[in-house]
């Protein structure tokens, strides 16, 4: 079953209706418990870094989430927000993150005549295959909202690259732990194929 | 940025509506279904404009926006009764990417202002209606019932240095008429500010679209009757063109020269 994390950071409803709409299982799990069917997770979040820390630690998500990720190895996948907090810290906040994925959250830089937060459609570049890239169309862009961006340790744990002003990461995967900057949910038959993707 | 081409959906009692210069609303259908047709076309944007939420003086049906937002696989902007930050904040909260602000923005520009600076400006769209009476445009407020003394230039100027991120131009005279975009109105706004403009009022096809941004300077050709009706207002059909259909009008630039279909 594949299963969405709602931490009560933001509307997961589009989440959970492109999973019904591509025919796959999917649930909400509003509390710890939830997660004990889970093959597949979704981790989304929006709003700010330390915010949605507490929100997991709050919850008592924390452990839960550690054994069914960590030891029992269940795919996660970190959407926007969701996916900054897989890394390690982040510059707009003090908390740590959850640390399973070896990065750090940066605030994007400032470009003469480019906005921040960078909002809008934009193209991804592959730097590699990937399990999130194997229905990729050519011609794919991702709907984006975000001021801050992921820097991973490891050239080779990122799937995806964007430029807005600056080349930043908008994926990475390092085995079952996957996180895009990007809205699937809102980037309709592009993000529908990715979703389809980390399903199957 | 390539030219964005928007259905705006009114709504009116959770209904979408649609109405033939601000008025006369014709019931269309149950957003969410509408929402979920919009899913399988090539839409990049979406606005849902409720008309009563300001005159009615209530706030907007946040239950029913997150509803709509969940069904949603594109990004949203909803407008309609949104006169604080704090009704700000439970939209997007709600699941929409942008606010709309029409009425709150003309009465007290520092809530756009405000609005920027805590959101981003590129999450605050200002829509401004105009109507002309004896060859003077002047913008009105609450759903176009209250005239004002401004004419549209110098509010959406206005609106600009305010920290707006766009502009929705409605012409309330062509609103539902499906005779073409007020073109020289639309330049002339165009023409006096730097932020995206969004045409709005009189598509009745590909050709205005293409037309009030190639000729008048709109980054963006918003709709509603011309994706919703079938050759009048009596027949509802709700359509999108297709990639194909916007690349032969120019609308979205053809990425592969070399396969560009011959018609």
């Amino acid at each position: 079953m594949i299963t969405i994390l709602d931490i009560g950071m933001g509307n997961i409803g589009s989440i959970v209706n492109m999973f019904r709409r591509l025919g796959r299982d999917a649930t909400v799990a509003s509390d710890p418990g939830g997660i004990s069917g889970a093959t597949r997770i979704i981790l989304p979040g929006v709003g700010a870094f330390d915010e949605a820390m507490q929100a997991l630690e709050r919850g008592g998500w924390i452990a839960p989430l550690e054994h069914a990720v960590r030891d029992r190895g269940i795919p996660i996948l970190g959407i926007c927000l969701g996916f900054q907090i897989l890394g390690r810290s982040s510059e707009e906040g003090v908390l740590p993150g959850l640390g399973w994925l070896e990065a750090k959250t940066r605030k994007l830089d400032a470009f003469p005549g480019l906005k921040i937060p960078h909002m809008g459609w934009n193209a991804v570049t592959p730097p590699r295959p990937s399990p999130l890239s194997r229905h990729l169309d050519p011609d794919a862009r991702f709907y984006f909202v975000h001021s801050y961006h992921v820097v991973a340790d490891r050239d080779e744990d990122v799937i995806f690259r964007t430029t807005h002003g600056q080349s930043f990461v908008s994926g990475m995967q390092r085995g079952h732990i996957m996180g895009v900057q990007f809205h699937p949910e809102k980037s309709r038959k592009f993000g529908m194929a990715l979703l389809r993707d980390f399903s199957s | 940025m390539r030219p964005r081409l928007i259905p705006v959906l009114l709504l009116s009692r959770r209904k979408v509506v649609k109405t033939l210069r601000f008025e006369d609303p014709k019931y269309i259908g149950d957003p969410v279904n509408i929402v979920r047709i919009f899913n399988g076309k090539e839409v990049d944007e979406i606005v849902i404009l409720d008309i009563d939420a300001t005159r009615e003086k209530r706030v907007p049906d946040f239950r029913h926006l997150a509803e709509i937002a969940g069904e949603c696989f594109m990004p949203m902007a909803y407008g309609g009764g949104l006169r604080s930050l704090d009704d700000m904040k439970q939209a997007f909260r709600a699941g929409v990417e942008k606010v709309v602000l029409n009425t709150a923005a003309v009465e007290h520009p520092d809530l756009v202002t405000a609005a920027a600076q805590r959101f981003g400006s590129q999450s605050v769209v200002v829509s401004l209606d105009f109507r002309t009476t004896e060859g003077m445009a002047r913008v009105a407020t609450i759903s176009g019932s209250r005239d004002t003394s401004r004419d549209p230039v110098s509010a959406a100027r206005h609106m600009e240095h305010s920290g707006a991120g766009e502009i929705i131009l409605t012409s309330i005279d062509r609103d539902g008429s499906m005779s073409g975009y007020d073109l020289e109105m639309t330049r002339a706004v165009a023409n006096s500010i730097d932020i995206p403009l969004i045409a709005c009022g009189g598509a009745g096809s590909l050709d205005d679209c293409a037309r009030v941004v190639k000729e008048a300077g709109a980054a963006a050709a918003a709709a509603g009757s011309f994706f919703i009706f079938c050759g009048n207002r009596d027949a509802i059909l709700v359509t999108y063109p297709d990639s194909e259909d916007l690349k032969r009008i120019g609308l979205i630039e053809d990425e592969n020269n070399s396969a560009r279909r011959n018609i």
